[in-house]
């Protein structure tokens, strides 16, 4: 924070001896090289943006609703339970199987992923020698630069088809968990493969949160453990990984919110399909994004734009959700640790 | 208080030695966790590459485990099985990002040719082997560069209205939601500015309407990077500046900004790189377009990741070798941008 | 269980900075040997070197002979894992782990060996209280958290934790800098009555202190700025600070530098 001098524009160690032809007294110190109202003009300037972001997301919210809530009316069917798209045609869609769909290649992407970020990042923060550390925290920050496009092209090209083998694998040894039961035995765009792209593509964030808390633990709390006889990874278990719990926590919930709002790289990986299913190796399976991403085409009438805003109003209020979560979970962890 | 008490707690080793595995032991175990899997795969119908990896994987950390508890006893095991493991994890995190890498390379550089760059899809049938993305990457720099000359100076002023004058509720509640800006999903902002700009006000798809989504997603970025620079500048130097009689907002905007601008320049190239690949809100704003569109005011325009997009919709290889290109390009811009944040801030980090 | 250290030829090195040369000395059991010297003179580097502490710091290096009893802590056989359980240290700062309680505190160092039941770990932390002078402060809230302590009484937590695993030696980096003359008292007593059990090494800034707890004195001093530390000399407390062998010893106990 600022000290209070700050807000009145001058230090009282402004009050310099005067040459000799200026009068002395208050009236020098308005004779200053700028004008107040420069300082007026710009804090209100800066505090105009302030009220220009919240009326921003106020209109994001606004404009949302406006145009969903004509469509949510016109629904032929409920819109929260209803397992169908064709706003054009019957008149029903909602919003059910798509839920379902993101909340369920969204969970599968953090059970793949975040095992992987989290060790990367008490590897690159505790683990790696000094000279490699930087160089490979700086290639898993790069995963987060690749655009979602190209992840999309690669998992439709190339991870999509690799994974049949492995899918085969699943349904054939494990099939008797409900998650790997097979249909007919044709894999391919599954959302197995869509939760493997997203498990990469949040892959790099939860890493980089982690290991910015894991490096922050305080040596004396390593040292204490090692000086107890602890292994490197009790130490670990003693030491960071106490000292990082709701860093690593928070920074899950912020790949869960990428991962919920993923659009085009899932589009690509996923061959639509509007029906609830917990088999993760059928072709099949939609998102909210994905599914405003491939609808958009052909939306045309009113209705089916409104339909496709109200699930994106339905994918912001999730995403809030999320977000409020991290938060509190980053203020309790904030006030145990202190 | 005598030695006594203790007798329950198990005395110091007589000695602190310990029994070691060599390391040749190791590379042996990996030798045959190789060897095993191979044999299973050939005795069983299993196939397949990324199988074969897991399963190697796993052979081989039972099987050190195994060795170190009979040898070194569990608690080291324990502590060689976590190594191993979060060694795994460190490989499992690079091998995407190679294959991603590498993948792109090899297929991107078979129309990596001066007609990609110099020509549009006018008159281009899918299925023609030439065509190009001139026009998605005049596209994509002229709506990432409204983006950035809108998105910056704003998002500055946000940041410094959070760190010099706020003191307060609206303090808190706007840095509330620059963080709700953050989560926000990047079809979520394309849908805004559909509904508001194109059908509510219905000023039709243009690259000027992407412009917009691409600001909002890249605000949150800009106003926490400048937020986290302005921070660091040192309140001593500020207070030099007050005491020499300069006003406030001069002082910022001549001392606080000039110190924290390598830091900025960073932010702002990160936001740009970020939103670069940005595909999702362009396709709602943009709408895309076959040919050279000059104008961000005026009609769809393309861009280069829905170039991509649309390429890779179309069922010919000529297409797809197209979508691999533009990747391709899309993968230099983005990464070049990238290193050049590292090395501005680097360089800032040395001077300051 | 006590047991005696002898130091041969020791140099510290961080990375290729030679912060200490030449050390030789021995400490008997059941005795506290103090460390005294003026900042960056190096103690607390030779003392990290006890229990293989230094190693930690990235880039540091040992050379020379640490033995424990006649076995070398050094040689390649050894794990330092077991050197740090069978030599406890005690640190600068109260570092007691801030999740857990008072009691998992206390026997954070038994609970990772593993195989003991509840009843055994309640025990030993009872008794390592005692031993540290706390049980009487604590007892009625073992579960709260160990950072809900004073600072004074965080580092008896802390030398609880240190001799709950029954270690041979017993290792002190300057432990009272931190606290106020009061807790300085509590912990000074307690050094004197775990003398009889442990072998203990206590680097202090505080002449006094070293003088008050401990029964041989080791000076260490840089022969000027960016040299290595070495050790000047070492005796009986008592003749140290009566009449030492050294002038530059006499005048850093007179107070003429340092």
């Amino acid at each position: 924070m600022e000290p209070d001098i700050a807000t009145t524009g001058r230090s009282p160690t402004s009050v310099e001896p005067t040459p000799e032809d200026q009068p002395r007294g208050a009236t020098s110190l308005r004779k200053g090289r700028t004008p107040k109202g420069g300082d007026v003009a710009f804090r209100w300037l800066s505090k105009g943006s302030g009220w220009l972001i919240l009326l921003l997301m106020a209109a994001v919210a606004a404009f949302l609703v406006i145009k969903a809530v004509p469509a949510i009316t016109s629904d032929k069917t409920n819109f929260f339970t209803t397992q169908v798209w064709d706003p054009d045609g019957t008149g029903k869609f909602g919003i059910a199987a798509l839920a379902f769909g993101t909340l369920l290649s969204s969970l599968i992407a953090l059970v793949i992923g975040v095992p992987v970020a989290v060790g990367v990042a008490l590897y690159v923060s505790h683990y790696a020698p000094r000279a490699i550390a930087r160089p490979l925290a700086y290639v898993v920050d790069l995963l987060a630069a690749v655009p979602s496009v190209v992840f999309g092209l690669w998992g439709a090209v190339y991870l999509s088809p690799n994974l049949i083998p492995l899918s085969t694998f699943l349904s054939k040894y494990f099939g008797w968990i409900w998650l790997f039961k097979s249909t007919n035995e044709t894999y391919g765009k599954s959302i197995l493969v869509a939760a493997v792209v997203l498990a990469v593509m949040m892959l790099p964030i939860v890493a980089a949160i982690s290991r910015e808390v894991f490096v922050q633990t305080p040596t004396e709390h390593v040292e204490g453990a090692l000086a107890l006889g602890a292994t490197k990874w009790e130490t670990m278990r003693v030491a960071v990984l106490p000292y990082g719990r709701s860093g690593v926590v928070s920074a899950v919930v912020l790949g869960f919110g990428r991962a919920v709002g993923e659009t085009i790289a899932v589009a690509m990986v996923l061959s639509s399909t509007y029906k609830i299913s917990w088999r993760i190796l059928d072709p099949g399976g939609n998102t909210i994004a994905a599914n405003i991403a491939n609808r958009w085409g052909d939306a045309s009438s009113p209705i089916a734009q409104g339909s496709l805003i109200a699930s994106g109003l339905v994918l912001f209020a999730i995403t809030l959700i999320v977000n409020f979560g991290a938060r509190a979970i980053v203020r309790r962890g904030r006030k145990a640790s202190a | 208080m005598t030695a006594a008490v203790y007798d329950e707690v198990p005395l110091s080793p007589p000695n602190l030695s310990r029994r070691k595995l060599p390391w040749w032991a190791f590379l042996i175990t990996a030798a045959a966790a190789v060897l095993v899997t191979w044999v299973l795969f050939e005795l069983t119908p299993v196939y397949g590459r990324i199988i074969f990896v897991l399963v190697t994987g796993a052979l081989y950390l039972i099987a050190q485990t195994a060795l170190s508890v009979s040898v070194e006893g569990w608690r080291h095991a324990k502590n060689r099985l976590m190594t191993s493991l979060l060694i795994l994890a460190m490989i499992l995190a690079v091998l995407p990002l190679l294959g991603v890498l590498g993948y792109t390379i090899a297929k991107g550089l078979a129309r990596f040719d001066g007609v990609f760059f110099t020509h549009s899809m006018r008159a281009v049938a899918e299925s023609d082997p030439n065509g190009g993305a001139y026009h998605a990457i005049i596209g994509t720099l002229e709506q990432v560069g409204i983006a950035t000359v809108i998105a910056v100076p704003f998002g500055i002023m946000v940041a410094i209205y959070l760190v010099e004058y706020s003191r307060g509720r609206l303090g808190r509640v706007v840095s509330f939601f620059v963080d709700v800006m953050t989560g926000l999903p990047s079809i979520v902002a394309g849908l805004f500015i559909l509904a508001l700009w194109v059908l509510a006000l219905r000023m039709g798809n243009s690259g000027f309407a992407g412009s917009l989504a691409l600001m909002i997603l890249m605000l949150p970025t800009v106003v926490r990077s400048c937020e986290e620079m302005l921070k660091l500048v040192p309140v001593s130097l500020r207070e030099a500046s007050y005491a020499l009689g300069v006003a406030k907002w001069i002082t910022i905007v001549r001392i606080v900004l000039p110190t924290a601008l390598p830091g900025i320049i960073t932010g702002v190239m990160l936001a740009i790189s970020r939103v670069m690949g940005e595909t999702a809100p362009v396709l709602l704003t943009v709408f895309g377009n076959n040919v050279i569109n000059n104008n961000p005011f005026d009609g769809p325009q393309a861009s280069l990741p829905l170039f991509v997009y649309n390429e890779v919709l179309q069922s010919y290889d000529t297409a797809i070798n197209r979508a691999w290109t533009g990747a391709l390009t899309l993968i230099i811009i983005v990464l070049l941008l990238n290193l050049l944040a590292r090395a501005i801030a680097r360089f800032a980090r040395v001077r300051g | 269980m006590a047991k005696r250290l002898d130091i041969k030829d020791l140099n510290l090195f961080y990375g290729k900075f030679h912060a200490v040369a030449d050390v030789n000395l021995s400490v008997p059991p059941r005795s506290v040997t103090a460390f005294i010297g003026p900042s960056g003179c190096g103690k607390s580097t030779v003392l990290r070197s006890l229990n293989r502490m230094h190693e930690v710091t990235p880039g540091a290096r040992v050379e020379g002979k640490v033995s424990l009893d006649g076995e070398d802590i050094y040689a390649s056989s050894v794990d330092p894992v077991m050197v740090r359980k069978t030599i406890g240290m005690v640190f600068q700062r109260p570092n007691p782990f801030p999740t857990m309680s008072i009691r998992d505190n206390v026997v954070a160092g038994l609970k990772l060996g593993g195989g003991q039941d509840r009843k055994t770990l309640n025990e030993v932390a009872e008794r390592a209280l005692h031993s540290a002078n706390l049980w009487g402060e604590v007892k009625d809230r073992l579960g709260k958290p160990g950072g809900s302590l004073s600072g004074g009484q965080q580092q008896r937590l802390c030398i609880a934790r240190a001799i709950a695993v029954r270690p041979d030696v017993l290792l002190m980096d300057e432990p009272c800098s931190a606290l106020d003359p009061i807790s300085t008292l509590a912990i000074e007593d307690l050094i004197g009555e775990l003398k009889q059990d442990y072998t203990i090494v206590i680097v202090t800034h505080n002449m006094q202190q070293a003088a008050r707890v401990s029964d041989q004195t080791a000076f260490f001093n840089l022969r000027a700025q960016g040299q290595p530390g070495h050790l000047i000399e070492i005796d009986d407390t008592e003749k140290i600070f009566s009449n030492p062998h050294e002038k530059a010893t006499e005048d850093y106990i007179s107070g003429r530098f340092g």
